[in-house]
């Protein structure tokens, strides 16, 4: 028996991790994927409060959030195949126009 | 006393938080990538202690799978190299991380202290894919059928994004090879 809270805290630790990278990193993917490692987080606390609450449409949210996430990445990596077409770098200091 | 579920759920828990912490000590991106692979992979681990099945299966397949060979396809295509740092980091590291550590503490302490929560059984919710089915396909019907919209739209939006753009000239894009 491990009590909700434990959860929550893992998946704080998670989601601050993926904060931290995303303001440390200057790798656009690694920033990339540190969104992912947010999302994962709060993907966990859904989890814990569906079984928390004996509610299954937590587990559908997850479902949604991992739609969205898939989306996100293909277009986000799009994005990055485009930008580094056009730059040649995958460091977000250099990248500082939105014109292509 | 320490039941097998605490043990497990630690277990997962040090696996998934050594893989976020690699994740921001790695600077190649593809051990960040296999770094994230572990923590999605201990994290399926944990939706199974909390009974989730669907959840856990689907996190390994999409997550794990098909979203993590993307971010490796593309760092393999793109040939990422080491990250370079620079003097701006140096804020981050010497303010950043102490502020996260500290409001992390935080949060910690108050859910810790001042939530009265029950524990969670082994399978206390049981979320078989029937319920789940059923579930989405009649209260969720129609915010899946708007997913469907969307992933159409992320899958234009990529092809349009990630095609060769057209020539100055006005060509066509690319040769079509007869």
């Amino acid at each position: 028996m491990v009590p909700l809270s434990y959860y929550l805290v893992l998946s704080g630790i998670l989601f601050a991790c993926g904060v931290t990278g995303f303001l440390i990193k200057r790798n656009i993917i690694t920033i990339f994927m540190s969104i992912e490692l947010m999302l994962n987080g709060v993907n966990l606390s859904f989890v814990a409060f569906a079984a928390h609450w004996h509610e299954l449409a937590g587990q559908i949210f997850v479902f949604f959030v991992m739609v969205v996430a898939a989306a996100e990445a293909t277009v986000g990596l799009a994005i990055i195949i485009s930008v580094y077409r056009t730059r040649e770098t995958l460091n977000v200091d250099q990248v500082n126009l939105l014109k292509l | 006393m320490i039941s097998i579920h605490l043990i497990l759920f630690l277990a997962f828990g040090v696996i998934a938080v050594a893989g976020a912490v690699n994740l921001l000590v790695q600077r190649h991106p593809i051990n960040g990538a296999l770094s994230l692979i572990a923590v999605m992979a201990a994290l399926a681990g944990e939706y199974l202690l909390l009974g989730a099945e669907f959840v856990a299966a689907v996190q390994v397949i999409v997550y794990a799978g098909a979203i993590m060979v993307l971010f490796v396809f593309v760092i393999m295509l793109l040939n990422a190299g080491v990250e370079e740092q620079t003097k701006g980091s140096r804020v981050a590291f010497l303010f950043g991380i102490p502020g996260m550590l500290l409001g992390s503490l935080l949060i910690a302490w108050v859910l810790l202290r001042h939530s009265d929560t029950q524990a969670v059984a082994v399978g206390a919710l049981p979320g078989p894919p029937t319920a789940i089915g059923e579930l989405l396909f009649h209260e969720f019907l129609l915010p899946f059928e708007v997913t469907s919209i969307l992933i159409l739209i992320a899958i234009m939006g990529a092809v349009v994004l990630a095609s060769k753009p057209t020539p100055p000239g006005g060509g066509p894009a690319r040769k079509v090879k007869d």
